[in-house]
């Protein structure tokens, strides 16, 4: 009876016993990841927050006693800045296509944002930055529109916010945002181009033009919104649509022409134009005029033949010359002194100095205040200038100038001095790429060793006191402070373990900036000169960064550098620009507007004797131009041309084309570095049925270790490892809006695996009732995608993992023990290896912006996939979930390899975030670059913040953590060898009187 | 010094003259000195006393040599708990039983040392000894292999074969912008 009472129980006790290991075991495989105690947070990552190029900023008034500024950037993100140190107080950033428009203070405690053309307005605390309020405008147009706040106008402790644009007129309450009310002005192609409020009065006055020759003037009721007194007037000659409001009563706008100015004034119904006649001004004029926008009363800024005149407006017909100014400048708005007086300021860029001028409407031929300073001329020119004063002890007023540089940095400039500057232009980074640091020079002097020594004794005494659980609250604060400060990640030079490298960006400005991978800060920047607008280039804008030159052996002695790689201006054809910069100093040495234009590029695994990469960049016309343009490069080139072939995805025709190289036929000399371009193959997608979504290849300098993949009973399967792997996705064209937008049957995603070099589709698969956005990852012999699934109502991950099938006979041991194989003899695409596919997809939670795996040096280490989130978080998931041989029950010796059991969803385990708590705000892309240590890979996620960290996929298993206690494992080792003489000579003491007994 | 005290004479012979008068009877014989040089009784006894010896012998060396079987089940044993998964235990159960049976073979002479005679065969439980520890030694590798330890399958000579090279190569993609 016990026995059978007990049997049930013990097993089930040994059941659960099972389970538990098995959970356990789970557990902690699942737990791999990079999970961070709170103190090792900034130990190995740094995370600087940045807002981009600022493109509006209101100054508080100073009323609110806090010195801030508000600004809007380029980068979608509206933040409050410090006035004296230039940092973030806090910051919002709007979606990717939720373009601010502008942004103004109401009530004195608002700050309110009109964005995405026009339609949505919202209002931010001012202290803090959390939204009051959103309100969505209905804007059938989206044309340019504009914010007004009135400002002394209270209806019941209220102030209205006017939004104009188009033909319509909206009033919103900036308690709550409610419309109060809403003015369609019933005329076709009216444009408003100005609202203005006349002095104390309940009346606001709307000016716009209706078609090209039309002018109307609106005065309508500030409570009601109705219109009070409508008047119009045509003008034969027409207008252009530019206008600059000078007075309450006078418009200035440009002709149809572009070539003279037009005032118009109006009074109680009455419009008159006035031709103004430029030649008074300007003696010898011709050629077109541009208005300048300048908010300043009574005054008109004119550019004439790329000068600048500044005129004062005295009446209808009367203008008076104030001054000249040359290229390059910046104005600012008007700034407020006193009821009557105003003021602003004009900068003036003179090679590498700026001269302040701050000007009032009393005296506007002299100047307030006048300053130079010296400004770095790696900034650039002056973009833009804000100005904002503050009264001093003397009762006069002092000025404070916030500038917007070239290279998007912000700078605040009082007294003639730069009281902070903020690198943004690292908010809008295009591509980026590394270099090692040099190599550390030998012959250190002694004194710093002993220095470091002892630091180094103190630093760990302190450490074993913390483990030890002996340090005071003090010593556990310096603990984490030399831990933080640790001079060790921030030397300049190459360290053992590869952590230390230059991540050299290339921002939208043109600006290149090597940041030390230690604690992320600049170590030189420049802005290169071939991206600066110039004559010969008017609208130049940055492309790529590749590595050029990487001197392993033959060139020691000289510095990496790298390449970079632009357009001058925005079509296909326009001609390239090449710069190769210094990766150590920043120096430009070779730099060059090309004959050509750039359409593709591509590094060749190739070097010239000088190490220097070579690379063909293809242009609009086909024509393949080799880089560098020497003998040498030549000579390597010809060797391996018949290798060589490129492809060329073209999206809007539904096309991949694969092109071989050949020599031009006739022989010129110049064109020995041009190539023809052959085709070999193309591939055309239905157009009526799919469109192409996304594509992804594996990284060029990605290094796979080993061909063989062990399966469950030692059993081989071989990879097909190829670099000329091409992933499609291709979405049905109904489906290839937003989600939602087309019905699951309408919806249709295929995966294509292509080979490039011969054009051969590997593997097709189809994926019905899926649709975009997709994002994909190639590695090794798997391709990882992201999509949503219209059926299931959710995202889902699909895995595809290719095998060489006809590599599968190669299992005699005899034959592999004597290396009578041909497993690394090398393959052509063109024997057709057979392929075999495993697939399986998942449900994934979370939509991605991007997506990334880790690559470390010798690609031993298991991988992990780096999912940047809608969260602007950066999520590692192990490649182990993502694997299509998971079942529901796998074999015990399935179990051993670490096949985990089949779930339907792929688990996020909230310690697997390596950016831990924080938001790499706008992530746009995520760089992974392999250390020295084959356990750990640096991770580089850059969007409006840049985040750099490290990761082990499989813990460091090959290093000691930098817990590591060294003071104890000395004191350890110490002790124990004290403790082996001590007993050594107890005993020999105790057996020599064991003798004399 | 109390051992000393304590040596009492046991014997003395007496070299007189008159030995002869003394009756032989009375006279011991001298030392080593024996009267029947062959006494055919004991000889036999002694003989008897032999044989049983080196059939003890024998016997001896047949259970040594045969000993390794107790050791081999109890290792099959061992090996059966231990299982096959690799892990401390089972590692070390598996390496002991290969280590014992090669130190019991480098050790086969002096196994057998005491039961040396010349009227004594022992090649034979040599020759048993050393096949049942050959089997022990079999055993162990066997148990190796099971778990996996011996590079018998193709995924241990490939595992770590780098990729093959390929001959092509292609770049491109889509146009940059």
């Amino acid at each position: 009876m016990g026995s059978s009472h007990l049997r049930p129980w013990t097993a089930m006790a040994i059941r659960a016993r099972l389970g538990f290991v098995i959970l356990l075991s789970l557990f902690f495989s699942a737990t791999l990841s990079t999970a961070l105690y709170e103190d090792q947070v900034g130990l190995a990552d740094w995370h600087h927050k940045y807002i981009g190029k600022v493109k509006h900023a209101v100054f508080h008034t100073q009323k609110t006693g806090r010195k801030r500024v508000v600004v809007s950037t380029e980068e979608n993100v509206v933040a409050s800045l410090d006035l004296r140190t230039g940092f973030i107080f806090w910051r919002n950033v709007l979606g990717k296509n939720d373009h601010i428009d502008q942004v103004d203070i109401a009530l004195g405690k608002y700050v309110v944002t009109l964005s995405s053309g026009g339609s949505i307005l919202r209002a931010w605390n001012l202290p803090d930055g959390q939204m009051i309020w959103e309100s969505t405008l209905p804007v059938s147009t989206l044309s340019k529109s504009s914010l007004y706040v009135l400002a002394n106008m209270n209806v019941g402790k209220d102030n209205l916010i006017l939004v104009f644009g188009g033909s319509s007129i909206h009033a919103l309450s900036s308690m709550d945002g409610q419309i109060v009310w809403r003015k369609e002005l019933s005329i076709d192609s009216l444009e408003i181009q100005q609202i203005f409020q006349p002095h104390d009065s309940d009346i606001i006055n709307a000016v716009g033009f209706v078609g090209s020759s039309e002018f109307v003037v609106y005065q309508i009721s500030y409570r009601t919104g109705e219109v009070m007194q409508q008047s119009k007037a045509s003008f034969e000659s027409g207008f252009c649509g530019e206008a600059s409001l000078v007075f309450d009563n006078l418009v200035v706008a440009l002709d149809a022409s572009k070539s003279s100015l037009v005032s118009i004034s109006f009074k109680n119904e009455v419009i008159n134009f006035h031709q103004i006649n430029l030649s008074d001004l300007v003696p010898d004029f011709s050629g077109k005029v541009t208005l300048l926008p300048l908010k300043f009363n009574g005054m008109l800024a004119i550019e004439i033949a790329s000068s600048i005149l500044l005129l004062r407006v005295k009446g209808a017909n009367e203008l008076e010359f104030v001054e000249k100014i040359s290229h390059p400048f910046a104005f600012s708005d008007a700034l407020p002194l006193s009821k009557e007086q105003q003021a602003f300021a004009i900068l003036q860029h003179d090679e590498s100095k700026i001269h302040f001028k701050v000007k009032s409407d009393n005296d506007l031929r002299n100047e307030i205040l006048k300053e130079t300073i010296q400004m770095d001329s790696q900034r650039g020119n002056i973009e833009k200038v804000f100005i904002n004063n503050y009264i001093r002890t003397d009762r006069t007023h002092g000025f404070r100038f916030l500038v917007v540089m070239e290279d998007h940095s912000l700078l605040l400039i009082q007294q003639g001095e730069i009281v902070w500057s903020r690198e943004d232009g690292l908010a809008s980074i295009v591509d980026s790429t590394t270099s090692e640091l040099p190599v550390e020079k030998e012959g250190v002097s002694v004194a710093e060793v002993e220095h470091n020594l002892f630091e180094w004794l103190k630093g760990h005494l302190l450490k074993l006191k913390g483990t030890l659980m002996l340090a005071s609250p003090d010593e556990v604060a310096a603990i984490q402070a030399i831990r933080l400060k640790s001079s060790e990640k921030n030397k300049m030079t190459r360290d053992h373990n590869g952590f230390r490298k230059l991540i050299i960006v290339l921002t939208r400005a043109g600006k290149v900036l090597a940041l030390h991978t230690g604690d992320g800060r600049v170590v030189w920047s420049v802005l290169l000169p071939a991206l600066r607008r110039s004559e010969t280039c008017g609208n130049p804008f940055a492309l790529r960064v590749y590595q050029w030159q990487v001197p392993h052996h033959h060139a020691m002695h000289e510095n990496p550098s790298v390449l970079v790689v632009g357009r001058c201006g925005h079509g296909f054809d326009a001609p390239g620009i090449f710069s190769i910069v210094d990766s150590y100093t920043g120096k430009v040495q070779n730099s060059l507007i090309l004959e050509h234009s750039v359409s593709h590029i591509m590094p060749l695994p190739l070097t010239d004797s000088t190490e220097q990469r070579l690379h063909l960049i293809i242009d609009a016309k086909l024509q393949a131009h080799l880089y560098p343009k020497n003998s040498d490069s030549l000579k390597h080139f010809f060797n391996e041309m018949p290798n060589i072939y490129w492809y060329s995805v073209e999206v809007e025709k539904n096309k991949i084309k694969g092109y071989s190289l050949e020599s031009k036929a006739e022989l010129d000399t110049a064109e020995e570095y041009v190539f023809q371009a052959k085709e070999l193959w193309s591939i055309i997608f239905p157009s009526e049925s799919e469109k192409i979504a996304v594509t992804a290849t594996r990284k060029m300098n990605e290094i796979v270790h080993t061909q063989a993949k062990v399966v469950a009973d030692q059993d081989v399967m071989y990879k097909y490892v190829s670099k000329n792997i091409l992933f499609v996705a291709t979405v049905a064209p109904k489906a290839a809006g937003e989600i939602g937008s087309a019905t699951p049957e309408e919806a249709l995603l295929y995966a294509y695996l292509i080979d490039t070099v011969s054009g051969r589709i590997l593997h097709r698969v189809c994926h019905q009732g899926a649709q975009g956005p997709v994002h994909a990852v190639v590695s090794e012999n798997w391709v990882v995608y992201h999509y949503f699934n219209l059926r299931a109502h959710r995202y889902e991950m699909s895995v595809i993992e290719i095998y060489d099938q006809s590599r599968a006979d190669n299992k005699d041991v005899w034959k592999l023990v004597l290396g009578k194989h041909n497993l690394t003899a090398p393959v052509s695409l063109y024997s057709r290896p057979d392929v075999m596919v495993k697939s399986q997809s998942y449900f994934f939670t979370h939509s991605v912006k991007s997506m990334a795996v880790t690559a470390t040096a010798k690609g031993i280490t298991s991988k992990q996939l780096l999912i940047g989130t809608i969260g602007d978080q950066v999520l590692a998931l192990d490649k182990r979930f993502l694997d299509p041989r998971r079942s529901v029950n796998p074999t015990q010796s399935e179990k051993e390899e670490g096949i985990i059991p089949l779930t339907d969803s792929l688990p996020i385990v909230p310690q697997s975030y390596i950016t831990h708590s924080l938001q790499v705000e706008g992530l746009r892309s995520m760089v992974t670059i392999p250390a020295k240590l084959e356990s750990t890979t640096l991770v580089f996620s850059y969007g409006v913040d840049l985040f750099f960290t490290r990761i082990a996929p499989s813990r460091t298993y090959d290093s000691l953590t930098e817990d590591f206690s060294y003071a104890l494992l000395l004191i350890t080792i110490v002790v124990l060898v004290a403790a082996i003489f001590v007993t050594w000579a107890l005993s020999e003491k105790k057996e020599l009187k064991e003798k004399w007994r | 010094m109390e051992k000393g005290k304590g040596l009492a004479r046991r014997w003395a012979v007496e070299f007189a003259e008159n030995s002869y008068s003394s009756s032989p009877v009375d006279v011991p014989d001298p030392m080593g000195f024996s009267r029947s040089s062959s006494d055919p009784d004991d000889a036999s006894a002694s003989r008897q006393k032999k044989e049983a010896e080196a059939a003890w012998k024998a016997q001896k060396a047949w259970e040594v040599a045969q000993a390794p079987v107790k050791n081999l089940l109890m290792m099959g044993f061992m090996m059966w708990m231990a299982g096959s998964t690799v892990h401390l235990f089972s590692i070390g159960i598996t390496f002991s039983a290969l280590w014992q049976p090669i130190s019991a073979l480098q050790g086969v002479g002096k196994v057998f040392e005491p039961y040396k005679d010349p009227r004594v065969d022992t090649l034979a439980p040599k020759l048993l000894f050393i096949a049942l520890n050959l089997a022990g030694l079999v055993l162990g590798i066997w148990k190796l292999n099971t778990l996996g330890l011996l590079p018998t399958h193709a995924s241990d000579w490939v595992s770590s074969l780098p990729p093959a090279s390929e001959v092509e190569y292609a770049g491109g993609g889509l146009p940059v912008h």
